[in-house]
């Protein structure tokens, strides 16, 4: 049985890989759960914005935090276009189409990235990619509590657009019946891109989070995207609070899970099963997620 | 102005006459309408180039390409009339379309093949190419079930990790006893397939024997987004080394966290580490790296040749010389050799040569090749140590560029 200081730092690490889950999931439970477009693309989108981190660092010198405005707008651009002239168009509002047409632009993107970016595994080490900060004895890395802080603030960000603005009333009429939607002047096609693009910009933001940490090659983003599904289901579809609690209960589960695994001998990768377990058990008790609405 | 449709189609049809009447004169080994016959081998070159381990399959690539173009510049196999490699470049990112690629391969008449880098797709590619007596040299492929399956037509240049891991743990030793036995207690953390596993059991079943205490054996997913925990438990347990058995990711993501959390045990020391023996490592984090010892793939530090591929590639954009390079470089040229004495490009020919090989013309630390059951029987891992942004010999000593430094105190 480990000892406190080490539950607590696990307790601690979990908190802060969760923030980036719940960061990559909340675009995901946009386009997910409130559009139920199943964007198999959001991981190919997510390398595409560390690319974007890593390039703006490298090449212009800017720091992946002051680069994040740049990034998620870039992504916004990125996510209305594709949506607007690709996969609306490609799709034909078919729902399995939508499937086939993001699974072709995931193999589409990754495989540009590999002919462009070739496959070397790109890091960059910032100044404080080391700086740490004791919290009861536990040390914990300054980009895992800066992507803790920018989950808490895009989760905010978006329950506020989704409540207090004409868009947000109109992505949430789109989700609940979109014929009514355009039969009280919705501009339907424009607030889906909209969205879309939206969900992106929040992988722009996970990027610029995750690079002072992480890594990216052209496959790094099928990592992170099951997970992220995982996430919006747990949390309960569309719901942007549900993905931030998701999050933060995948990577406790992951990070508990991974040291009970090597406490026992079972190998740290006792954790990527807590995930599944802890799922299947949520969906058994709760088929609706842990903050979804019944339908 | 375009030409009337019907004169377009004439000219389509004739075009495409020749082009067939060529493509079959070629086919057939006739001379060509222009310039002099050159006799052409056909090599099947076969990597991962994309998927997961697509780094690794490219840098593969590159190390066959280069001696390739080196031999066929140098006017090819002479003892067949200066004929030129022909190399056929097929993507195995996992042993299925391994196993298709050899049959595209014996399809294609290929006189041999080399590859394939990852072990789990050398173990299909070679039994695929057996059906074909087709001459498979293995690159890399470091699991031994490759070359003991009785297969007559694979031969394995490099050391499998039974002989890498016993020499490693021999290489700790020694440095451990020069050192004063200061380390008695390991710690392994092992990526979950066939090499980390593979390694890892070996590594944990050795060390004992010499009196080190193996305190826990770790094994990670792949891919691992946060080491945090483990490092977190390295912290707990507290050993004298740390022996991480992991790709390049894992791998650095790994020491990068054992420096933030300020973890440094006396030595990290891997073996067949992910990251520990490349230079793209070492440049791009030279603290991080400094001191690492790995036991890996290498080549003699003395041999002028080797030390001018270094600079050749070096001064290639973004490419390291690593061991995918240099292994799959001199796998050609162990190929070529065989084909010089064998005077033949046919398969049973070719392996007979390369059974008989005695081939000592390379820049590896094995002596001449002797190959028994396809193994070379003289290959041999080196230890490294990262050393102020480069990677030093550091044990067996023969080939040693400097002794180990040992307790590091980084």
């Amino acid at each position: 049985m480990p000892d406190f200081s080490i539950l607590f730092a696990a307790l601690l690490n979990g908190l802060t890989q969760g923030a980036v889950y719940a960061l990559i999931a909340l675009g995901l439970t946009l386009i997910y759960g409130v559009l139920h477009i199943i964007n198999f693309a959001h991981g190919a989108a997510l390398m595409l914005a560390l690319y974007a981190v890593y390039f703006l660092y490298t090449r212009l010198g800017i720091d992946p935090y002051l680069a994040l405005p740049l990034i998620t707008a870039g992504m916004f651009a990125l996510g209305y276009l594709l949506q607007r002239f690709i996969i609306g168009r490609a799709s034909h509002g078919r729902d399995e189409n939508i499937l086939l047409v993001t699974l072709g632009l995931a193999i589409v993107m990754e495989n540009l990235a590999l002919f462009v970016f070739r496959s070397d595994t790109r890091t960059i080490e910032t100044p404080y990619a080391f700086a740490t900060v004791e919290i009861a004895g536990a040390l914990i890395g300054i980009p895992k509590l800066a992507a803790l802080a920018g989950a808490i603030v895009v989760t905010a960000g978006l329950y506020i657009l989704m409540v207090r603005t004409d868009l947000g009333r109109a992505i949430r009429a789109l989700a609940k019946e979109r014929q009514g939607a355009r039969l009280v002047g919705i501009d339907v096609e424009h607030v889906l891109a909209m969205s879309f693009g939206i969900g992106l910009a929040c992988v722009g933001a996970a990027a610029s989070f995750l690079m002072p940490s992480y890594y990216v090659n052209p496959t790094v983003g099928s990592g992170f995207v099951l997970i992220a599904f995982t996430v919006v289901v747990l949390g309960g579809m569309g719901s942007f609070v549900g993905a931030l609690a998701g999050g933060f209960i995948v990577g406790i589960a992951e990070s508990l899970g991974g040291l009970y695994g090597m406490a026992l001998g079972l190998g740290e990768n006792l954790g990527q099963l807590a995930i599944f377990v802890l799922f299947i058990a949520v969906l058994l008790i709760r088929p609706q997620g842990l903050f979804g609405a019944r339908a | 102005m375009s030409r009337p449709v019907s004169n377009r189609r004439r000219t389509f049809l004739n075009q495409g006459a020749a082009l067939a009447a060529a493509a079959a004169a070629s086919s057939l080994g006739l001379p060509r309408v222009a310039g002099a016959q050159v006799p052409t081998i056909k090599l099947g070159v076969l990597h991962p180039v994309t998927g997961a381990l697509s780094y690794s399959g490219q840098l593969c690539r590159l190390g066959a390409k280069i001696a390739i173009d080196e031999i066929n510049a140098a006017g090819g196999i002479k003892a067949l009339s200066g004929a030129q490699f022909e190399p056929i470049y097929a993507d195995t990112p996992n042993p299925q379309a391994g196993t298709s690629e050899i049959e595209k391969l014996n399809e294609q008449g290929a006189a041999a093949v080399i590859g394939a880098y990852a072990s789990a797709i050398c173990l299909a590619t070679t039994q695929a190419a057996a059906k074909h007596n087709l001459p498979h040299l293995v690159d890399v492929g470091v699991a031994d079930q490759i070359v003991e399956r009785g297969l007559k037509n694979v031969f394995r240049f490099g050391p499998g990790y039974r002989k890498i891991t016993e020499d490693a743990v021999k290489f700790l030793q020694t440095m451990n006893i020069s050192a004063g036995n200061p380390a008695k207690t390991v710690m392994i953390i092992h990526e979950e397939s066939l090499f980390g596993t593979g390694t890892a059991n070996l590594l944990a079943q050795e060390l004992p024997k010499l009196n080190f205490d193996v305190k826990e054996v770790i094994k990670h997913a792949n891919p691992t987004r946060d080491f945090a925990n483990i490092v977190l438990r390295i912290k707990t347990v507290n050993p004298d080394i740390v022996i991480p058995a992991n790709y390049y990711n894992e791998y650095a993501l790994l020491v990068r966290t054992m420096r933030q959390q300020a973890v440094r045990p006396m030595a990290i020391f891997s073996v067949l580490g992910g990251a520990a023996s490349s230079f793209k490592f070492v440049g791009e984090f030279p603290d991080i790296a400094n001191g690492i010892l790995d036991v890996n793939h290498w080549y003699n530090p003395k041999s002028k040749d080797a030390l001018a591929l270094r600079g050749k590639v070096d001064a290639m954009k973004d490419q390291f010389f690593t061991y995918e390079v240099f292994l799959n470089y001199e796998t050609v040229y162990l190929l070529a050799d065989a084909i010089e004495r064998a005077k033949s490009a046919k398969r049973e020919a070719i392996v007979d040569a390369l059974g008989a090989s005695t081939w000592d013309r390379h820049f590896m630390p094995y002596g001449p090749t002797r190959f028994v059951n396809g193994q070379n029987t003289g290959a041999q891992p080196m230890m490294m140590q990262v050393r102020n942004k480069d990677i030093s010999v550091v044990l067996p000593s023969a080939y040693a560029e400097s002794a180990p430094v040992f307790p590091w105190k980084g």
